[in-house]
């Protein structure tokens, strides 16, 4: 199958400051690829050159085979939804009418059921007319994947979608996302947390310094020598019957 | 019914009343029978009351305070922000120094000069934020850049105070920028719906953007909409409506800010279906504030930019007493 998201050599400068040097990145179909690295490493600058808000120094992005630059902002959004990592919403919407956000184009009826289902597929039927700002964080941060689910796009580029949550909504989001790339999507988030990332990631890609330090399963990806490098980590994934856990700790210095 | 569409009826219905009590009521109180008889002949001396005075004065305070109404609730979607409004962009500042120059330099007796300046004055501070929102897309930076406008319109216009050859200009000026609709005819009113109607379809146009950017401008750039365009279109029509409102009446302060906190809540907070009522809002509010203006005896009538902020301010405080109860981060 075609990858939906393919990066080549994709270099950003920022400042005059080379915040991503030279990425490769393919997101295919089926699956939720996991971007991890310190502060500053370049992941929230990874996912906007993906959609075409940062200007490439160097290098490609291919969204569904185009140039997302040159896409029409309706043809892009066909093709991906993307959660930044600034989540303040300014208003106290009707969650649906948030969720519905995904589906600008649609006819009035139509984006309203369309945000329906979407809110149902993250179990926030009964709420949906409950105003956005009157929900818990956890609640809220369901609408607004109900709102990536409801534009239908194949592509998800989350950024720290985990970000301020409870380990239990962390863990729902995730297999929320997962469950949408399972489906036939394919899915791209940042995280801090490299547990979360080692559990639920089918692959992880560790970002340093604006290059790519590893890739691959977590437990390729997360090896000890990569965790002490780039982290300052003395761990090690290690496979369980619950799935791969990661084990760390601060290297004694 | 669902509570938008209530809120609508409501608003029209008081607007209605607040129409009929503009045309009807004045200075000089009319017997029931003036009233039958500027019904049924318009040309009489009560029908010249009613029909050429206050009529066309009541309409014209209604057309400002809904398009100061509108302008504000396009921009506080805009700019994300429920303390934006009209001056805060720099727009009436623009506008009034617009005026301010041609009544000072004496040309204010040349027909439609001083409203062509204020429309002039508030669509290039509308050019100028428009530029600079295409560039900048953070609602912050557009608000700093609108007070600095703001503050040098504002020092510009008393720059035309301190060097006004006479203290009759001056005081002229003045009285200018306090607002009125008063002596406004049906031919003030023709003038200014042209660039009225022209920025009610850009609001409405850009009304899907304003919702959009419910989510924050980083999200709504991928959203599927044309966003540059939508936020062009919100500051165009913001001060096409702004500029036309102060062109016919003056500076009218506190209805830009106001009038969309009055009915948000019944508009369910959605920045597009805040436009519609808040706009009704705003007519209400200026009709009343003239209505006020005329009744208040007073020796001098008041200013309408007077009684709107007299009356706006602590009602505004009382909104936002309220409101923040439900004001969160």
């Amino acid at each position: 199958m075609s990858a939906l998201l393919t990066m080549t050599g994709a270099s950003v400068r920022l400042g005059g400051a080379l915040v991503l040097d030279g990425v490769n990145l393919l997101a295919e179909p089926g699956e939720l690829v996991g971007v991890v690295g310190p502060n500053g490493a370049g992941k929230t600058t990874l996912l906007r050159a993906a959609l075409g808000l940062q200007r490439l120094a160097a290098g490609a992005v291919k969204l569904g085979g185009r140039d997302p630059r040159t896409t029409p902002p309706a043809e892009l959004a066909r093709r991906v939804a993307y959660l930044p990592q600034a989540r303040r919403l300014a208003w106290n919407v009707p969650a649906w009418r948030a969720a519905a956000l995904g589906a600008p184009n649609a006819p009035q009826a139509k984006a309203r059921q369309i945000a329906l289902d979407a809110l149902t597929a993250v179990g926030l039927a009964p709420l949906a007319e409950r105003g956005v700002l009157d929900m818990s964080g956890g609640e809220r941060a369901r609408v607004l994947l109900a709102r990536l689910f409801a534009s239908g796009a194949p592509l998800i580029l989350a950024d720290e979608p985990t970000a301020g949550l409870d380990p239990d909504a962390q863990l729902l989001t995730l297999e929320l996302l997962r469950a949408r790339a399972r489906a036939g999507g394919a899915v791209v988030v940042t995280l801090h947390d490299l547990g979360l990332a080692a559990r639920a990631c089918d692959r992880v890609v560790v970002l340093h310094k604006g290059g790519i330090a590893a890739e691959g399963s977590p437990r390729d990806a997360l090896s000890p020598s990569v965790l002490a490098e780039v982290f300052g980590l003395d761990g090690v994934v290690l496979d369980t019957p619950s799935g791969p856990v990661l084990a760390a700790g601060r290297m004694a210095s | 019914m669902s509570r938008p569409v209530l809120l609508l009826v409501l608003l029209c219905g008081v607007l209605i009343v607040a129409l009929a009590a503009g045309a009807a009521l004045g200075e000089v109180p009319l017997s029931a029978a003036q009233y039958l008889e500027a019904l049924r002949h318009p040309a009489s001396a009560p029908g010249e009351i009613v029909w050429s005075i206050r009529a066309p004065r009541t309409v014209a305070a209604g057309l400002v305070g809904a398009a100061l109404g509108l302008s504000g609730a396009v921009l506080q979607g805009l700019l994300r922000n429920p303390l934006a409004d009209p001056a805060v962009l720099g727009v009436s500042a623009l506008s009034g120094l617009g005026a301010s120059l041609v009544i000072a330099l004496g040309f204010a007796v040349l027909p439609g000069a001083v409203e062509t300046a204020a429309l002039a004055g508030a669509l290039a501070a509308g050019g100028l934020i428009a530029a600079l929102a295409a560039r900048f897309r953070e609602p912050e930076t557009l608000i700093l850049f609108g007070v600095s406008l703001s503050a040098l319109g504002g020092a510009a216009t008393s720059l035309v105070f301190n060097l006004s050859p006479s203290p009759i200009a001056a005081a002229e000026v003045l009285s200018w920028l306090l607002g009125s609709a008063a002596n406004r005819d049906w031919t003030d009113i023709g003038w200014a719906v042209p660039p009225m109607v022209a920025g009610v379809a850009l609001s409405a146009y850009s009304a899907r953007g304003l919702r959009m950017l419910t989510l924050g401008d980083e999200a709504a750039a991928v959203s599927g909409l044309p966003m540059a365009r939508l936020r062009a279109a919100a500051v165009a029509g913001a001060a096409l409506l702004t500029g036309a409102a102060t062109a016919m009446a003056g500076i009218v302060g506190f209805v830009g800010l106001a009038a969309p906190h009055l009915v948000r809540a019944g508009a369910r907070d959605d920045p597009g279906l805040t436009l519609l009522p808040s706009a009704l809002a705003g007519a209400v509010l200026v009709i009343g504030a003239d209505l006020a203006s005329r009744l208040i005896p007073t020796d001098v009538e008041l200013k309408l930019g007077v009684v709107t902020a007299l009356f706006g301010a602590p009602l505004f405080g009382l909104i936002a007493w309220r409101a923040a109860r439900s004001w969160r981060a």
